[in-house]
């Protein structure tokens, strides 16, 4: 069972509308890559290619040896803003859990290790200082943590992430960079939609869009004054 | 004073039956409007109420049942909303209001064909709380079970899609095949409802005790019970009410689950502005505690 994922002339998009064109990766188990590129640059567009919940415009692309969305008990998705983080009355405990549903599908009945698996869960993140409080009471960076955790009791061997780090201050996103470190050590790849170019310090692989693959490859080779100049119309204070 | 409350429901069978009725109906609105109330569904659940429209005044000019008519009503709104949004690429609110008025409109143009279009039309809109049937009642007791099954089985990818459709899909749950069993549990929530409170008010029964239960529980389950609690309490206040004051009974009980919700959002209110002030207060006593927290 192939444990990495292969994109090879990949075209990503809506509809019948691409987007990002000409998309060429390999991620091997432990690996980081990091989608960096402005709004409506594609990053987004491209985690939902992997996650399933778009269709591969053209080109191939398989994650853990399968078609995007078919092992969800293997692959978690953390989507950008969850729709109803503001108005959702649940506790943080419960809605972590939710993450194990993956596993369990319609009907099996949670167990005692699931219970454990989102206390731990909770206890890297610090989501366990609020697990009572109902998730809209809570501030954006709090709430961040809370579907971060439920992202990881999912216990998956891929983890796509869309901007993880959004609404945390610097403590958050150190906190976020580390449990990410953590991942990979267990052989989880991770694909990171971001904005911050810090976020791409310890990838393996970074790919900078803007509705093209603009440049590709460690951080120094695709954060290169050219590329961000092509990417962004600036370059990064040295 | 136990006569003025319960005197006339020991005293008249019509009043039992609607207060048996209104149960009934209040705890299928609870199990369904809590998950309307979490995904956010309260204009689809509108637009359902009032898509029956023209399936019950059909079955009405016809002589068959109005229930029947209701779920062909209901069945054309569901398939219409999603036939308009995915083949013309436009937003679920303005297919469900197209919709929406457009089967008003239908179920207003038959009514008016019927000899007494005035009461056909009232009947549908407000209910007939006073004049159930032991069938009726069946009928009810069968949606409860069935709606009550559909959210057991489905409540995990229920829940998820009240966060999130990604969450839900790339949890290997099937996005269009859930959120289309969620409008067929409000669906037949509907059909279920509107004989007693009316096409017009059964989005109140559905929207507003769970609205209660959402102000105060923190889990699925306590919101679902306070709901169906809100919802019997206001069958119970409005049917005693309609008595006492003659006043329209559906149109009570709609009305008391209004003000429960008022109420409760008031109290909610004020203990939060006395927590708020009693966290100033303690600010003020210990700055030190907080000077610790910052090092």
């Amino acid at each position: 069972m192939s444990a990495n994922i292969i994109a090879s002339s990949l075209a990503v998009g809506y509809g019948h509308r691409p987007i990002v064109s000409d998309i060429d990766f390999v991620l091997e188990p432990g690996a980081l890559m990091v989608l960096i590129g402005s709004n409506g640059s594609g990053k987004s567009t491209l985690l939902k290619t992997l996650a399933g919940l778009l269709t591969a415009q053209s080109g191939s692309v398989h994650v853990l040896g399968d078609v995007p969305g078919a092992q969800p008990a293997r692959v978690a998705y953390l989507p950008q803003h969850p729709v109803s983080s503001h108005t959702l009355p649940l506790r943080v405990r419960d809605v972590v859990a939710m993450g194990r549903f993956a596993h369990r599908g319609l009907m099996r009945r949670t167990t005692t290790r699931d219970a454990s698996i989102v206390s731990d869960v909770m206890k890297r993140t610090g989501a366990d200082a609020f697990s009572t409080l109902p998730l809209r009471d809570l501030s954006g960076g709090q709430q961040q943590r809370t579907h971060l955790s439920q992202v990881l009791v999912r216990e998956a061997e891929v983890l796509l992430l869309d901007e993880p780090t959004a609404g945390l201050d610097v403590s958050g996103r150190r906190a976020v960079a580390d449990l990410i470190l953590q991942e990979r050590s267990r052989g989880v790849i991770v694909v990171m939609a971001t904005h911050e170019l810090d976020d791409a310090e310890t990838a393996d692989l970074v790919m900078l869009l803007a509705q093209r693959v603009v440049a590709q490859g460690t951080p120094a080779q695709a954060l290169s004054d050219a590329a961000l100049r092509a990417c962004f119309g600036f370059t990064q204070p040295h | 004073m136990v006569d003025f409350l319960l005197g006339p429901f020991a005293d008249n069978e019509f009043l039992r039956q609607s207060l048996m009725a209104g149960i009934l109906v209040a705890c299928i609105c609870a199990v369904a409007g809590t998950f309307v109330v979490l995904r956010g569904l309260a204009f689809v659940g509108d637009a359902l109420a009032h898509g029956v429209v023209p399936g019950v005044a059909t079955a009405t000019l016809l002589g068959v049942s109005g229930i029947f008519g209701a779920a062909i009503g209901a069945i054309v709104m569901m398939t219409g909303v999603a036939l308009v949004s995915r083949r013309f690429r436009m937003s679920s609110d303005t297919s469900i209001g197209l919709l929406f008025v457009g089967m008003l409109a239908l179920g207003v143009i038959i009514t008016s064909r019927s000899s007494s279009f005035s009461g056909d039309i009232t009947e549908i809109l407000f209910g007939e709380v006073l004049g159930i049937s032991d069938a009726d009642l069946w009928w009810q007791a069968v949606a409860l079970m069935v709606v009550g099954a559909i959210a057991w089985v489905c409540r995990r990818p229920f829940l998820l899609l009240s966060i999130d459709e990604g969450l839900a899909q790339t949890s290997g749950f099937s996005v269009h095949r859930y959120h289309n069993m969620m409008l067929g549990m409000v669906a037949l929530t509907v059909v279920a409802s509107f004989q007693t409170v009316g096409t017009l008010l059964v989005l109140g029964m559905l929207i507003a005790p769970a609205a209660t239960g959402v102000l105060f529980a923190r889990r699925v389950s306590t919101v679902m019970l306070t709901a169906a609690g809100v919802g019997i309490l206001s069958t119970y206040v409005g049917l005693l009410l309609s008595y006492h004051a003659d006043l329209a009974a559906g149109a009570s009980i709609i009305l008391v689950t209004v003000l429960i919700f008022a109420l409760c959002a008031i109290v909610v209110e004020i203990q939060r502005w006395r927590g708020h002030r009693k966290d100033i207060h303690h600010d003020h006593e210990q700055p030190h505690i907080h000077a610790q927290v910052h090092l």
